[in-house]
């Protein structure tokens, strides 16, 4: 894998550098893809709070699946779906660590849909970022629980019937329905205040967990435009005009 | 001293002076007590006991904690066996030390809650997807559970291989007097440089059973199939009863094999020249010691609560120097050693 290498011209002083926790790895995203940013918010966070040596990551099987590559980190893989289990595990076995996992909309929300419940309900403290792009980006863009009703995915090609594929599933509120958890927040990164916005939240989310508060989810609403078939830079319109119309932002259970 | 313990009970103490910390499971019978005493003696031992929402989650978090760096079991019983599969296939590809203990119940499906030992090709064969094989230990007492629990935590972590305990809903639900191990000392686990413990004055460890490149990948595997050779050289176990001057030896594991040592005693009594090998690691498969039984025993005759499963590692192990009958019960049903004995006669002349 490519080293990205920041050359700093003589007399600029640079300003916007590469997080301390993030490898000299270079990301496998795709260009305009959300991942990216959001992961880059992750690190920061985990910079800000001085925790990177004692951080363990648990990476999705997703997009996202070589998240352990790209940190500076101990990570975990775990299998699709299982993160906040594998989570819980490395949790109870020694609290002092600082857990989070890093999910898409089809690990966290289709096939994991059990553990993370279970674990919003008992409450785990740990961090839990859910990235959710409304589409199976990895495995070339099936339909998610996420999909918008009449989006067009490979296996909804005339576009997602809600009769006989349901609805957008919020997970994010349902959560929110729990005792278990403490903050559940949804966010997105389509432009400067979002991303902002995003970062505060992603922040707090592990601000919670050092502070022993139990279980907090980050949700961001995300694009995947390679498999919107969008040019790059389309993916902040998308966002803003088409997936919040489902997936309203702000935050759904603020427990402090 | 002697304590007089269920097989379930026996294993989960037996667990927790082995050192294990964290324990994850699911209800299911016939494996009932285990979790119930886990839930009442692990914390006070400062551990962890999660009843899980799934098997699917308490082996994920089995995992987890094993990538922690601590001594960690689940049990359950076959239809939870099933859904571990998963887990327990990534923990092999991760090489992460667990112990999983199976009280196998009657199957396919649902099934019933009879003892039985369907679950053989699952547990040696593979089970989860992937080139893969699991330590399995088949006690075929109580006394012999409690050792074979600590042991496999043992082996698990010298090897870096996951590790089975194969029993039955007999064994799980019989009470019988147990010398228990002495608690293991915590300076006795191994050390583990490769867990997840932060990456303080160190570069980062990753737990993981990923990778792309075929090549690389390979290497990943033929590095995990030179430890699988060291223990196949290591690590066989098996006992033998009665077989020095064996016409017949019957071949079978945990409950069948205990049945068995009773069916030889009967036999030798009525004059009969019978035998028992009992394999106590599965996997491992002690191949070469029945190899050379069949050099000198006209006839093995393989015993199991199923349609014949270990009865294929038998004929594997003889390749035609024996014959090699089997006899079976289906559905829970466990033969009486009269019954086996009858089929002793068959093959036998006194
Ligand atoms: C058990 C299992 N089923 C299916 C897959 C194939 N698979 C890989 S990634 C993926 C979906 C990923 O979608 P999502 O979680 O939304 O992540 P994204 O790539 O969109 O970030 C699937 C179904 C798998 N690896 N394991
Ligand atoms: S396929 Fe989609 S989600 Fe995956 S990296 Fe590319 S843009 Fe991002
Ligand atoms: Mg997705």
């Amino acid at each position: 894998m490519s080293v990205v290498e920041t050359k700093v011209p003589a007399g600029f002083v640079p300003v916007y550098t590469r997080p301390k926790s993030l490898s000299d790895k270079r990301f496998t995203y795709c260009p305009g893809c959300h991942h990216g940013i959001i992961t880059r918010l992750v690190a920061e966070a985990i910079d800000e709070l001085g925790i990177q040596e004692r951080t363990v990551g648990v990476a999705p099987v997703g997009c996202a699946v070589f998240l352990y590559e790209f940190f500076r980190c101990d990570f975990a893989q775990a299998a699709h779906g299982r993160a906040c289990a594998v989570a819980t595990g490395i949790k109870r076995a020694n609290p002092d660590l600082i857990v989070f996992t890093y999910q898409g909309d089809g690990d966290l929300a289709a096939i994991g849909t059990a553990e993370t419940i279970h674990a919003a309900n008992r409450g785990e403290n740990i961090t839990v970022i859910f990235v959710n792009n409304q589409i199976y980006g990895m495995t070339g863009g099936e339909m998610a629980p996420t999909t918008l009703p009449g989006m067009r995915t490979v296996t909804t090609p005339e576009g997602r019937d809600v009769r006989t594929t349901g609805y957008p599933l919020r997970i994010s509120e349902m959560l929110a329905q729990l005792d278990g958890p403490t903050y559940i927040t949804r966010q997105a990164v389509f432009d400067v205040r979002h991303v902002q916005m995003a970062r505060k939240a992603i922040l707090k989310a592990f601000r919670n967990q050092l502070e022993g508060k139990g279980f907090s989810l980050v949700e961001v609403v995300a694009a995947c435009p390679t498999n919107l078939r969008i040019p790059p830079a389309e993916g902040n319109r998308w966002v803003k005009e088409q997936a919040l119309k489902y997936f309203p932002l702000g935050d759904l259970k603020v427990r402090d | 001293m002697k304590v007089l313990l269920r097989g379930n009970e026996a294993m989960a103490e037996a667990a927790i002076r082995a050192g294990c910390r964290c324990y994850f499971c699911y209800p299911i019978t016939p494996q009932g007590e285990l979790v119930e005493y886990m839930a009442r003696h692990l914390p006070r031992h400062g551990g962890v006991f999660l009843q899980a929402e799934s098997e699917v989650a308490a082996i994920n978090m089995v995992y987890g904690a094993a990538a922690a760096g601590v001594r960690t079991m689940t049990s359950s019983s076959s239809p939870g066996i099933s859904l571990k599969m998963e887990g327990i296939s990534y923990l092999a590809g991760a090489r992460l030390p667990a112990v999983i203990v199976n009280v196998m119940r009657a199957g396919p499906g649902l099934g019933n809650i009879a003892p039985a030992q369907g679950d053989y090709f699952q547990a040696t064969k593979g089970g989860g997807h992937g080139d893969y094989r699991l330590i399995v230990l088949a006690p075929s007492t109580v006394q012999e559970a409690a050792e074979l629990v600590m042991l496999a935590f043992d082996l698990s972590d010298r090897y870096r291989v996951p590790a089975m305990i194969l029993a039955d809903g007999m064994l799980g639900q019989m009470m019988e007097p147990v010398e228990l191990p002495e608690p293991i000392p915590p300076g006795r686990i191994p050390p583990k440089p490769w867990a997840l413990t932060g990456a303080k004055d160190r570069a980062p460890n990753v737990v993981s059973s990923f990778d792309l490149d075929p090549y690389r990948f390979r290497e990943i595997l033929r590095a995990l199939w030179a430890v699988y050779r060291e223990i196949e050289r290591n690590e066989v176990r098996w006992e033998e009863y009665a077989t020095e001057d064996a016409e017949l030896v019957l071949v079978a594991y945990g409950t069948m094999g205990r049945i068995c040592r009773t069916v030889v005693r009967r036999a030798r009594k009525e004059g009969l020249r019978v035998g028992l090998f009992r394999p106590i690691s599965l996997w491992p498969f002690p191949y070469a010691p029945l190899r050379r039984l069949a050099e000198r025993v006209p006839v093995l005759l393989t015993v199991e609560l199923s349609a014949g499963q270990m009865w294929e590692d038998v004929r594997l192990a003889v390749e035609g120097r024996a014959k090699t009958p089997f006899y079976g019960e289906l559905g829970g049903v466990v033969p009486t050693p009269e019954e086996i004995l009858s089929e002793v006669k068959k093959h036998v002349r006194g």
